[in-house]
């Protein structure tokens, strides 16, 4: 029927002309959002989205791309929250470069535990990124040095600052550092998943066993993909610290950034780039709304909901919302 | 404690082994048990020794419905899915818990058993003493009843191999709810006990959970007797620990254990996976 | 020109002498079969050569170069590749990236990886189905694919496991056909198989296995007429 010469000529991606216009026209349609006059709820719903997509996004690469389960992936958002303010309150280092030594930081982390950690089959992973996450938690809560459980005070300056990262006046800056930071962090995972190490790591997903039989490193992959998520989570972690400016053990070490980042990424699509974003919208706007309405009780409640979810989607869809989408579509985006 | 863990982690042990389901909502039930008597004797009177049976009854059920809406339908999926939904049960639970009955602490204050006791020297408190002792009945309990009674072996057999298992004539699906009930009744014994002495909130899973991993993963997924061993290890360590350099960090402590073991020994000392 | 030589291969489970003292010598660009009764210990060879279980004692020198106790995966980039036999697709992902993820061991450009893969899909004769996930595919489509992908590293030697288990009778022949013209490709195979005339029809040399002992070495003719590989089956082989 066909036959090798037209297959090998056929063009390597199925590039879709319209997927395109529709994916830069969104975009587009970001950046330009805030000429239209939104409110500040408004802004700060758009900002809270793209924090969580990208902080799912990371979670993407390590628990989609290379399918292991990591439940304490909040530890690494932490230590990006820290490592600006830290720098900040104590040398006065702008944030910017705090961002940069976060993310180094959180990279050299994620390979050290990586190392004896990745070896683990998956559950095994998994309880140990729990402990990881609360361990962090513990430490930073009696770290004196990084100011204990009251954490580090950030002294506010005056005027918005753009040397502090620090706008008073209103959230459009923030709206367009977290744009931007959504922007390259999903640009660099749509890249991944369609170069070599993409296809590796989807190899040693689906079965490492073979994966080594073909010549692939994994436990070398792994960590890879582990410090590449770790990563991504940090600057998340700095720019958060940078837009409510408290910084303690509770919030930024909070169990709840673990679970948010898997369960959108779960209920969005794992494994796919656009799952994360789909997750975030749904999940999200329901979120902040919940807060709204349900008051003083809404901490547990939306956790209940969570866990609702989460339950609901493995026992029915567990290749997430996306997957709804027909096949051809999904082939496309997906790209595996 | 260290008893009392490897009670608790036996409990684990045997649905990871039957079921290859890592519970993620463990801890979560052993709170659910300690409400249980709570409430029992808050409001009938009831003293948490005395309320065993019917704690256990009640966890059975809630095991029970646990099974019929959630793990039914995640036995076949990818471990992925099965530890998300595990631990969607956990926060789910831990959660409802929170919304029902606020994140107070509660406690049980006039037990049946108070005071302490003298052994050999030591002081310990009679409800911990009593606890550890029923936990050591239970344990050897559930352990002669999986190897030596007939529907135990039938147990193990349909962990090791369930098809096999099948064509004997051991119906697996009653075997996992049995194991599943076995799970939390070790879980409701354990609980119940502590009531008595242990402050009740609805956070307090959550250390039980992970000691229980760190002690199935110590003796190995599958090996009740590699619980017991695990769970006297980390006992001791955690006292020790907390005795001889920081209490705050007894859980750090526990963890290096758990790093280290499953580093080196990944099936955990008596362990099969 | 001798392009494995196995000698005092070794491996014991707890008291279980999976292997026992095997020597043997592959000649390039040779097809040799392995055949022995269930527990034999023909898998644990292949995970001993290739890296996948860690031999007791003994010696697997592969051109020249020692791999004894080398990572799978090094192993496999050094041009051993192996299929299994209980199956291993990616599952989810189409046959085209399942073979791409082969040629990726040895090319780094997509173009590239991609035109190899689909060269060798022809080779299979699997063209049309490039595009279908591997969990739709048929036992005898998922072998082919497993062969793919292990060409697609470009091994200089293969080691199948059992190519044609569990595939109905009608696709065999086709399947063996493959295995000949392996050759042509300068590829030298090692394949265990169960089906004695099929092994008899494509091995230049046959190694005999018997729980965890070599038994026999040899052409096909004086294997079939061995007496001790004759007992071990008790009497399966049939006359040519």
């Amino acid at each position: 029927m066909s036959d090798l010469k037209s297959a090998q000529a056929e063009p390597l991606f199925n590039s879709n002309k319209k997927m395109t216009y529709l994916v830069l026209g969104f975009f587009a349609f970001l950046i330009l959002l805030p000429a239209l006059g939104p409110t500040k709820f408004f802004l700060h719903l758009m900002i809270m989205i793209f924090m969580h997509a990208v902080i799912s996004q990371s979670w993407n690469i390590i628990g989609g791309f290379s399918g292991q389960i990591s439940l304490g992936h909040g530890a690494f958002f932490g230590i990006g929250a820290y490592a600006t303010s830290f720098f900040y309150v104590e040398y006065g280092l702008t944030p910017w470069a705090g961002i940069v030594i976060g993310i180094i930081v959180c990279a050299i982390v994620a390979i050290l535990i990586g190392i004896p950690m990745l070896r683990l089959s998956g559950h095994y992973f998994a309880i140990a990124t729990l402990l990881v996450g609360i361990s962090f938690q513990i430490i930073f809560q009696r770290w004196d040095f990084v100011g204990a459980a009251s954490g580090l005070w950030v002294p506010l300056t005056s005027e918005d600052s753009l040397y502090a990262i620090q706008f008073h006046s209103s959230k459009v800056p923030y709206y367009y550092l977290f744009l931007i930071f959504f922007t390259i962090i999903f640009f660099i995972t749509w890249v991944i998943s369609r170069s070599k190490l993409g296809y590796r790591l989807r190899a040693v997903r689906d079965d490492a066993q073979a994966a080594q039989s073909l010549g692939i490193d994994v436990a070398k992959h792994k960590i890879i993909a582990f410090a590449i998520s770790a990563m991504m989570m940090s600057p998340m972690g700095s720019l958060f610290a940078q837009y409510i400016l408290i910084v303690d053990p509770d919030r930024m070490f909070n169990f709840e950034i673990s679970i948010i980042a898997l369960l959108i990424t779960v209920l969005g699509g794992i494994g796919y780039v656009w799952g994360p974003l789909v997750g975030t919208l749904i999940l999200i706007p329901l979120a902040e709304y919940a807060r709204i309405f349900f008051g003083g009780t809404g901490g547990a409640v939306d956790l209940m909901v969570y866990g609702v979810v989460l339950m609901i989607i493995c026992i029915f869809k567990p290749s997430g919302i996306i997957s709804f989408l027909p096949n051809h579509i999904l082939h496309r985006e997906k790209m595996r | 404690m260290g008893l009392i863990y490897a009670l608790i982690a036996s409990g684990l042990s045997l649905i990871f082994g039957l079921m290859e389901i890592v519970n993620f909502a463990h801890g979560e039930h052993l709170m659910l048990a300690m409400f249980t008597s709570f409430w029992l004797w808050a409001l009938l009177g009831l003293d948490p020794i005395v309320s065993i049976p019917i704690t256990i009854l009640v966890l059975a059920f809630c095991g029970i419905i646990t099974h019929y809406f959630l793990i039914r339908y995640i036995l076949k999926a990818k471990m992925l899915v099965q530890i998300c939904a595990t631990f969607g049960l956990a926060i789910f639970i831990r959660s409802l818990a929170q919304y029902l009955w606020t994140p107070d602490f509660r406690n049980v204050s006039k037990p049946m058993l108070e005071g302490r006791i003298e052994i050999a020297g030591i002081f310990i408190g009679q409800p911990q003493f009593a606890a550890a002792i029923v936990c050591l009945f239970a344990f050897i309990g559930l352990y002669l009843f999986v190897t030596k009674t007939e529907t135990g072996l039938a147990l193990q057999a349909t962990s090791q191999d369930r098809q096999a298992a099948e064509i004997l004539g051991v119906p697996s699906n009653k075997m996992f709810a049995l194991g599943w009930g076995l799970g939390l009744g070790c879980v409701a014994i354990a609980g119940s006990m502590m009531s008595s002495y242990f402050y009740i909130f609805p956070d307090v899973g959550i250390n039980f959970s992970l000691f229980a991993f760190v002690a199935v993963a110590l003796g190995g997924f599958g090996s009740i007797l590699g619980c017991l061993y695990a769970g006297i290890i980390i006992g001791l360590v955690e006292s020790l620990g907390g005795l001889l350099i920081d209490p705050s960090f007894k859980l750090l402590y526990v963890f290096a254990i758990y790093l280290l073991v499953v580093v080196f020994k990944p099936q955990g000392i008596f362990g099969r996976y | 020109m001798t392009i494995l030589k196995v000698e005092n291969l070794s491996k014991s489970f707890g008291g279980i002498h999976a292997n026992q003292d095997i020597s043997f010598e592959v000649q390039s660009g040779e097809i040799l079969g392995v055949i022995g009764p269930n527990g034999a210990g023909k898998s644990t060879l292949f995970d001993l050569i290739t890296g996948f279980t860690k031999p007791d004692k003994g010696s697997v020198i592969f051109e020249e170069k020692n791999i004894f106790g080398l990572r799978p995966d090094k192993i496999s980039n050094l041009g051993v590749g192996r299929t299994f036999q209980k199956l291993k697709p990616f599952a989810d992902q189409t046959l085209l990236e399942n073979v791409m993820i082969g040629a990726f061991s040895k090319e780094s450009n997509q173009k590239v990886a991609r035109d190899k893969a689909l060269e060798i899909i022809e080779f299979v004769q699997l063209l049309e189905k490039r595009h279908h996930y591997a969990k739709e595919l048929s036992t005898g489509q998922r072998k082919r694919l497993e062969l793919a992908r292990a060409l697609a590293t470009d091994p200089k030697l293969l080691l199948m496991d059992e190519v044609t288990g569990g595939v109905d009778q009608k696709t065999i022949p086709g399947l063996v056909e493959l295995v000949k013209k392996l050759r042509g490709r300068g590829v030298t195979v090692i394949t265990i198989e169960h089906n004695i005339n099929i092994i008899m029809d494509i091995s230049d040399h046959v190694l005999a296995l018997d729980q965890g002992k070599k038994i026999a070495f040899g052409i096909p003719k004086e294997i079939q007429n061995n007496q001790k590989v004759i007992d071990a089956y008790l009497g399966t082989i049939d006359a040519a």
